[in-house]
């Protein structure tokens, strides 16, 4: 057999080997439990100690590519948000977070069935332009949303009333999974007009992150990752997806560093077959 | 002229939007204001004229049978088949040009727009992502190879994370007397990520930072050009 014949078929193995691994968990879920990180706790502190009836943004910077780590936070933390009494305002930097705002919103709505569409949340749909509409928004919110994804005017949206500016907003919480996104909610919702931002990302950007959650902060806290998700789940007693996946998550970690391990010793011992 | 009239236009432009940060009062605050409303038009029609293009150089493609031909022609009909649904009966809470489409709508359980969205970008989106791990294990298995000290030191750190970031991780080191709770593993993984990683991140932030204030400096003074489709 040629190495070449040999390398393919070391990939197939570890492609089943890996493919078993994730499925298996997910059929029949380990149960494994998560300590909640400093940055979750952050993040959920921040929803948690907002007053009642504070008008809050939950942006959804994301497309469906990342759902798998980012719906289950923007639930959790919807779930979270409904069950303080905050009025939700829902929006996208990305094109198709309209929908996954949508799919959030139809999820939670069945543990909270009276929340009312206007009254208590609102999808004011996509932003083109990224950080340029967050500016904006620091001059006029309805300016930016003249109306909702329905067509409904800003100014006769009843949970609306009164707010004017993102001044007015209690804090942000930003869904993304690149650019524009919580990056660009922090310099300008944050940093120029003094309204905290919160968010959740997937675990590959999250370190990217870490620097702005400071003294002065920049970030109330960040969830990375599916971790981070069922860390949430885990805050507010409601086991979600997120804790499902994890079990999935952690055995393709273990996995990847078994396959490290093998590799390694193959390596060792093709050297010293070189060697000799 | 033509040369000419953007340079002087980039150069106004980038004198306002900087001097607007450090007087936020008139008549810079208003002078922003326009600037932003046209930003955002001009970003909207970016997007048409983005897929404008994306139309142009697929059929082109698809004419020249370059190779993989196919692929273009497949991304190109699916693009047609949103349009058109989305077009007629609109997305969601919009009505499109037949209005919502209620029997449409009685027969698949939501808007065609919708029900592909749901039913087939999702899935295949998500798929295209979840793909990574595999590709990443493999990786992982040919290329994580010790070989010198820096890369000893990279594995080392990369099972204290990847350990660290898993459940799997808190029930390794749960003996771990709580006097010495740093050497529990996630909290090892979390000293990782808040110092080190942040250090380094701080850094390249930093560094990028000062490269896009000097880029941005060369455009606004008009040496740097190649955005006007020239480098000369």
């Amino acid at each position: 057999m040629s190495a070449n014949s040999n390398s393919q078929t070391e990939r197939w193995i570890i492609f089943v080997v890996l493919f078993v691994a994730v499925a298996l968990p997910l059929v029949f879920p380990l149960g494994l439990k998560t300590e909640v990180s400093d940055y979750t706790k952050m993040a959920w502190d921040l929803i948690e100690t907002t007053p009642d009836s504070s008008v809050v943004i939950f942006s959804f910077d994301c497309d469906p590519s990342t759902m798998t780590e980012l719906q289950p936070m923007a639930e959790s933390m919807l779930y979270h948000a409904f069950s303080r009494n905050q009025k939700v305002i829902a929006m996208a930097l990305w094109p198709q977070g309209v929908q996954m705002a949508d799919m959030a919103f139809n999820t939670v709505k069945t543990s909270f069935p009276d929340k009312q569409y206007g009254i208590d949340y609102v999808n004011l749909g996509y932003k083109v332009s990224g950080i340029v509409a967050i500016q904006a928004m620091g001059q006029s919110m309805e300016e930016v949303n003249p109306t909702d994804i329905a067509g409904t005017k800003y100014s006769e949206i009843p949970m609306l009333k009164g707010i004017v500016t993102i001044k007015d907003i209690a804090y942000v919480n930003s869904l993304s999974s690149g650019v524009p996104g919580i990056k660009e909610w922090i310099m300008i919702a944050r940093d120029t007009y003094k309204t905290p931002v919160t968010g959740g990302t997937t675990a590959v950007s999250a370190p990217g992150f870490f620097p702005y959650i400071n003294s002065q902060k920049q970030l109330s806290g960040l969830l990375g990752g599916l971790k981070a998700a069922s860390e949430y789940e885990m805050l507010i007693g409601r086991i979600g997806s997120a804790t499902v996946k994890m079990d999935a998550q952690s055995t393709a970690h273990v996995l990847i560093l078994l396959f490290i391990a093998i590799g390694n010793v193959k390596a060792y011992r093709a050297k010293k077959g070189s060697k000799k | 002229m033509k040369r000419n009239l953007p340079l002087i236009f980039a150069f106004i432009c980038g004198i306002v939007v900087v001097a607007s940060d450090f007087i936020p009062h008139r008549p810079f605050n208003l002078m922003i204001d326009t600037l932003q409303n046209w930003f955002m038009i001009i970003v909207g029609f970016a997007i048409l004229l983005g897929q404008i293009s994306l139309f142009q150089s697929n059929i082109y493609k698809i004419q020249h049978k370059v190779s993989g031909w196919y692929y273009y022609l497949a991304g190109l009909i699916s693009f047609v088949i949103m349009l058109v649904l989305g077009l007629l009966w609109g997305t969601q809470e919009y009505q499109g040009l037949l209005g919502h489409g209620l029997a449409v709508q009685a027969w698949l359980g939501s808007k065609p727009f919708d029900y592909l969205f749901d039913n087939a970008y999702l899935p295949l989106s998500a798929t295209m992502f979840s793909l990574l791990a595999f590709f990443v294990a493999s990786a992982a298995y040919r290329a994580f190879i010790i070989r010198s000290f820096e890369s000893n030191l990279l594995m080392i750190t990369a099972i204290i994370v990847i350990l660290g970031r898993t459940s799997f991780g808190g029930m390794l080191t749960s003996w771990v007397p709580e006097s010495y709770s740093f050497w529990h593993l996630p909290n090892l993984s979390d000293f990782i990520m808040e110092y080190p990683n942040t250090a380094a991140q701080r850094a390249i932030m930093i560094s990028a930072a000062l490269g896009i204030i000097g880029s941005s400096l060369r455009i606004i003074l008009g040496i740097e050009r190649s955005y006007l489709g020239s480098d000369k």
